[in-house]
């Protein structure tokens, strides 16, 4: 039924998003805290940001540097993973590294990147680049390793050389995980690109964040930047999930129907 | 002068190394298989059967004997020759009219579309050609598989238990569907199964084997024109022929 589905979709959401707004409007109020802004509050920061002409420009300047940063991740982290996925040799050689350089946050490589790049737009993208590869990378050769052998030998047996086997199978068979590991290094690059702004840089919503603080103690401005990113987060996943319903790789993320 | 076989098998044997030792699956197998014949292997679960196909197919090397085909040694897969899979190996990511066309990529893209629009409409899928294998019923990508093989021109086609996880009524469907097909294109076919009314139903021959380590232990002529009508006196007889051969009593 279209209207129930309607509702669960949009409507509850939406009411718990008013009822969490109201809940925090009360809350500030009865308490009189000084310690959190009121909604209101934050609401007017917003149109002064937008007034200052900074608002779109440091959502612009925070989406630029993870797009730099993530397509490059993506341009190599998945030509690599597939290779690591398809041969076992250079998985075992590269595999130690990767699984070692993984847990490292992209925080810790700060410092060197300051110390490589400078206070420039390149060490911010330098370390979105870190955080999304390693994911893009695993994911792909995932991906690649659990295609099943029954369309391989299918492909072998119409004759499919290497690469086209490649090209024509593996790839395709692999998709859906690949777009899956695309999806998470996609969240972490916009966790990444915050933190970042907040030491390599000075602009962006992770500066706005840091320099609100800083310059004048301005939570309302703080919360407000942070309430954008969140919103902007939910809206890059959203983004994510529909290539996920693609008809090339929709069968991937269904349960297995007969 | 009879002509010679389309699949000789030579004394075929087959073993896969295990800790410290060994496991014989196949043992010492000759088998003639003439050209257009429809062949069935029946044997139980896990008798090395599915092991014979894929060896014949070019996809596992035999540890003794030979397999020949037209005269020359099997040496991997060969478009000539192809395998349709037990579990449903159709590509998931490419429509009906894709998986169809996967094998015809040297054909120029007129004859692709043609053979295409040709083989969809042999398996009775017409209709679907840009559906996705998930919106079909089991029986549809099973033909949806066929017809991917098909489409290549081969002249001999291994099936493993193809209809295996098809529900019973579908099951018949797809047998009778597969005589029809055969009428139209005369192929060499091997067909491995465990059912025996199924290989009653379907085979020129029936070669029985035994538990691991196969061996062939007889093969029975089906001297029954298509169709063939399921209760005549002479298909019962076949088919308890083969109960006692694989050694079940026909009683429940």
């Amino acid at each position: 039924m279209r209207t129930r589905s309607d509702v669960e979709r949009f409507l509850l959401p939406l009411g718990t998003a008013a009822l969490a707004i109201v809940v925090w409007s009360l809350a500030v109020r009865l308490t009189h805290t000084t310690v959190l802004p009121s909604p209101l509050k934050v609401a007017s920061a917003l149109r002064e940001l937008a007034g200052r002409g900074v608002l779109w420009r440091y959502v612009g300047d925070s989406l630029r540097r993870v797009a730099t940063g993530y397509s490059l991740a993506l341009v190599l982290g998945v030509p690599a993973g597939l290779a690591l996925g398809w041969n076992p040799a250079l998985a075992s050689a590269f595999n130690p590294v990767i699984q070692m350089a993984r847990p490292i946050s992209p925080l810790a490589w700060m410092p060197l990147a300051i110390l490589w790049f400078g206070v420039s737009e390149a060490a911010p993208g330098f370390l979105i680049f870190l955080g999304a590869f390693f994911p893009i990378v695993v994911a792909s050769m995932n991906g690649v390793r659990s295609v099943p052998a029954m369309y391989l030998q299918a492909g072998r047996n119409f004759g499919l050389s290497t690469p086209r086997l490649l090209a024509r199978v593996v790839f395709p068979a692999a998709l859906p995980q690949i777009l899956v590991g695309l999806r998470i290094a996609l969240g972490i690059a916009w966790l990444v690109v915050v933190a970042a702004e907040m030491i390599a840089v000075d602009s962006g919503l992770g500066y706005l964040i840091i320099d609100s603080r800083n310059a004048g103690k301005r939570y309302d401005l703080v919360v407000a930047g942070m309430l954008l990113i969140g919103a902007i987060g939910l809206v890059l996943d959203l983004f994510a999930r529909r290539l996920e319903r693609l008809r090339t790789v929709r069968w991937g993320f269904q349960g297995e129907t007969a | 002068m009879t002509p010679p076989p389309k699949v000789s098998i030579r004394d075929l044997s087959m073993r896969f190394p295990t800790d410290g030792s060994h496991i014989e699956v196949l043992s010492s197998i000759d088998l003639e298989v003439k050209d257009g014949e429809l062949v069935c292997i029946l044997g139980p679960s896990g008798c090395g059967k599915s092991t014979l196909l894929n060896v014949v197919g070019g996809f596992l090397k035999a540890t003794g004997g030979a397999v020949l085909i037209d005269g020359r040694e099997v040496a991997g897969p060969d478009p000539r020759r192809i395998f349709v899979f037990q579990e449903r190996g159709v590509f998931p990511w490419l429509t009906v009219e894709g998986n169809v066309g996967f094998g015809l990529f040297r054909l120029a893209a007129g004859e692709r579309a043609e053979r295409i629009a040709h083989y969809v409409k042999l398996v009775g899928l017409s209709g679907f050609e840009n559906a996705y294998p998930q919106e079909l019923s089991g029986g549809m990508k099973q033909r949806l598989e066929v017809a991917r093989a098909l489409a290549v021109n081969p002249d001999v086609l291994f099936l493993d238990e193809p209809f295996g996880a098809l529900d019973s009524i579908t099951r018949l469907v797809m047998r009778s569907e597969l005589l029809r097909i055969r009428r139209a294109e005369k192929k060499t076919i091997l067909f491995v199964t465990h059912d025996i009314d199924e290989s009653v139903q379907l085979a020129d021959r029936v070669v029985v084997m035994s538990t691991r380590p196969a061996t062939i232990r007889r093969i029975v002529d089906i001297d029954m024109p298509h169709p063939r009508d399921l209760s005549a006196p002479r298909y019962i007889e076949l088919r308890d022929m083969l109960f006692e051969e694989i050694g079940l009593a026909h009683k429940i």
